[in-house]
């Protein structure tokens, strides 16, 4: 774990996330500015930091109702906003970047930062990039591969001679600036289904699992794949983080919780997915079994200790600012967070 | 309320003419809702490559769209090789999994021979299901001889027809009042 900055002894680490969407509030109809929204997630950066949280990080998505396409930028604004909370993308989509210019960025972005910066490198669920970067759809599978790789392989040496499909070779090129301490933890972003897992534990790389929800249990399939495929592969899966991630709200109770984020989830899946969140589902979502992190402070602590039992995972990490919620909320979530939930999760997961 | 009528094969005439026929009927039983024909013959659409809907260019995006805004789904199919047409099942291909949650739809094929009877109940009724729509059992299934000059010639077809808009009708507004009534055991 050591090699990945995460320290068990402290127990499970707590994040934020944010994919960047740029949504209008469901309530008013009322949409920021791209330049608001982008000032309001540098400042929750601020706010988890402040509040004790381990981790922040900002997703890249190329498409209508988002605003961290240059999530790297938005990153390294971060990196000189806050001083100790680890910093992310969630996720880089490497599929249609060079990798070479990525971990040059995210270098950078560790070197202003202190140390403290992580890549979360995905495939995207939405292909909006593969056009506008210029990527044919029809290797969408092949270009993440191989460019994952290779991103690896440049953090794990600093001069590389490389040959791929889908990038110009490299020839003993040096990949500079270094990182601070030489290398960067780089995740692979796993959408919960075992079989993208299975690929994480192959490579020996640690797990950024996303999930929208349903039972708990469902997604423990996912992380017990990825540390079987890990074990075969003759990796030690005691040394590989896991990282859970997912919708996030705390509330006075339950009630109030499904109410105030309901129609945040509902009318912003809409709008970037394509289907709303049928309110069945979403009901369910406040069972103490359910992977989705909403209710009371209390509950939410009971959940996420239930779902700490069954994954064994080092971090978790919330998505509450999803579909235009209010900045007052957020604040008032990370307060909870702060306050309430994060001392007891620690107590009772520090190893 | 909205409603597609859905014309499944670039091949032919029957089945569009059996659409436009519930087109009509639609706007005769129910002028109150709001009704798009789309016949995929009209459309250039390309096959799904697994992306989400709302990513498809041009008529791919449009038909997609449009369908996925609908309540009410009323799919006309010709039988081809004992089965729906390719085209048919590439629309199916590039919606989501769940595209037809809260949605009712009706099925009408048009056929050469009497043996595609079951094609339906056997096919189309399993896509349907696994992609949840709420399904009109009975369907309307019209053979050539109840063609003739691109007009049904037959008026029992006709009858059935008028059914099955009602049928797809009232189920609709009884599956929203229905949903409704679930959705408001929910205090939010």
């Amino acid at each position: 774990m050591e090699q990945y900055r995460i320290d068990p002894s402290k127990g499970l680490e707590f994040g934020l996330y944010t994919l960047g969407d740029h949504l209008p509030d469901p309530h008013t109809g009322e949409r920021i500015s791209a330049q608001t929204r982008l000032n309001e997630i540098i400042e929750l950066s601020q706010l988890a930091e402040q509040a004790g949280l381990d981790f922040f990080s900002v997703g890249e998505s190329h498409q209508e109702y988002f605003t961290t396409q240059a999530h790297s930028v938005v990153l390294s604004a971060i990196a000189q906003a806050t001083e100790k909370i680890k910093i992310a993308s969630s996720s880089t989509i490497i599929s249609t970047l060079d990798p070479v210019r990525v971990f040059e960025d995210f270098a950078t972005v560790d070197l202003i930062s202190d140390g403290r910066t992580e890549i979360v490198a995905g495939r995207a669920s939405r292909v909006g990039n593969f056009e506008l970067l210029g990527y044919p759809l029809r290797d969408y599978e092949e270009l993440y591969e191989e460019k994952f790789e290779l991103l690896n392989l440049i953090n794990q040496q600093e001069e590389v001679t490389w040959q791929g499909k889908h990038r110009a070779p490299l020839n003993q090129a040096r990949v500079i600036p270094r990182p601070k301490h030489g290398s960067l933890p780089i995740w692979r972003a796993v959408g919960g289904s075992p079989s993208s897992a299975v690929k994480a534990g192959y490579a020996g790389v640690p797990m950024f699992m996303a999930h929208l929800g349903g039972p708990a249990s469902v997604f423990k399939r996912t992380v017990d794949a990825y540390r079987d495929a890990a074990k075969q592969a003759g990796h030690n899966p005691d040394e590989l983080p896991v990282a859970t991630a997912g919708f996030f709200y705390a509330a006075e109770s339950s009630q109030k919780a499904l109410q105030d984020l309901y129609p945040h989830i509902n009318e912003g899946m809409k709008k970037t997915n394509g289907q709303g969140f049928p309110k069945q589902n979403f009901a369910q979502g406040a069972d103490p079994h359910n992977v989705m992190n909403i209710g009371s402070p209390q509950q939410i602590i009971e959940k996420i200790l239930y779902q700490h039992e069954l994954y064994g995972h080092q971090r978790y990490i919330a998505q509450m600012d999803f579909g235009g919620m209010p900045f007052d909320k957020l604040k008032r979530n990370i307060d909870l967070i702060g306050s309430e939930i994060l001392p007891v999760i620690r107590k009772y997961t520090k190893q | 309320m909205k409603v597609v009528v859905l014309s499944g094969s670039i091949v032919g005439s029957k089945t569009r003419t059996a659409m436009d026929y519930t087109m009509a009927s639609l706007e005769k039983q129910y002028p109150e809702i709001e009704t798009t024909l789309i016949d995929l013959k009209d459309y250039d659409i390309q096959f799904s490559d697994g992306r989400n809907y709302l990513d498809y260019p041009g008529d791919t995006n449009y038909v997609t769209q449009t369908i996925m805004e609908a309540d009410a789904i009323i799919i006309g199919t010709p039988i081809f090789q004992a089965s729906i047409p390719a085209t048919l099942k590439n629309i199916f291909d590039l919606l989501p999994v769940d595209a037809f949650r809260d949605k009712v739809v009706g099925m009408l094929a048009t056929a050469g021979s009497a043996k595609h009877y079951l094609i339906l109940e056997q096919q189309l009724k399993s896509i349907l299901g696994y992609m949840k729509a709420q399904i009109v059992q009975s369907y309307v299934f019209i053979e050539e001889i109840d063609f003739d000059q691109k007009q049904i010639v037959n008026d029992d077809v006709l009858a059935r027809i008028d059914r099955l808009v009602e049928d797809t009708i009232i189920l609709s507004e009884t599956y929203q009042q229905i949903k409704q009534a679930k959705e408001d055991q929910y205090d939010f």
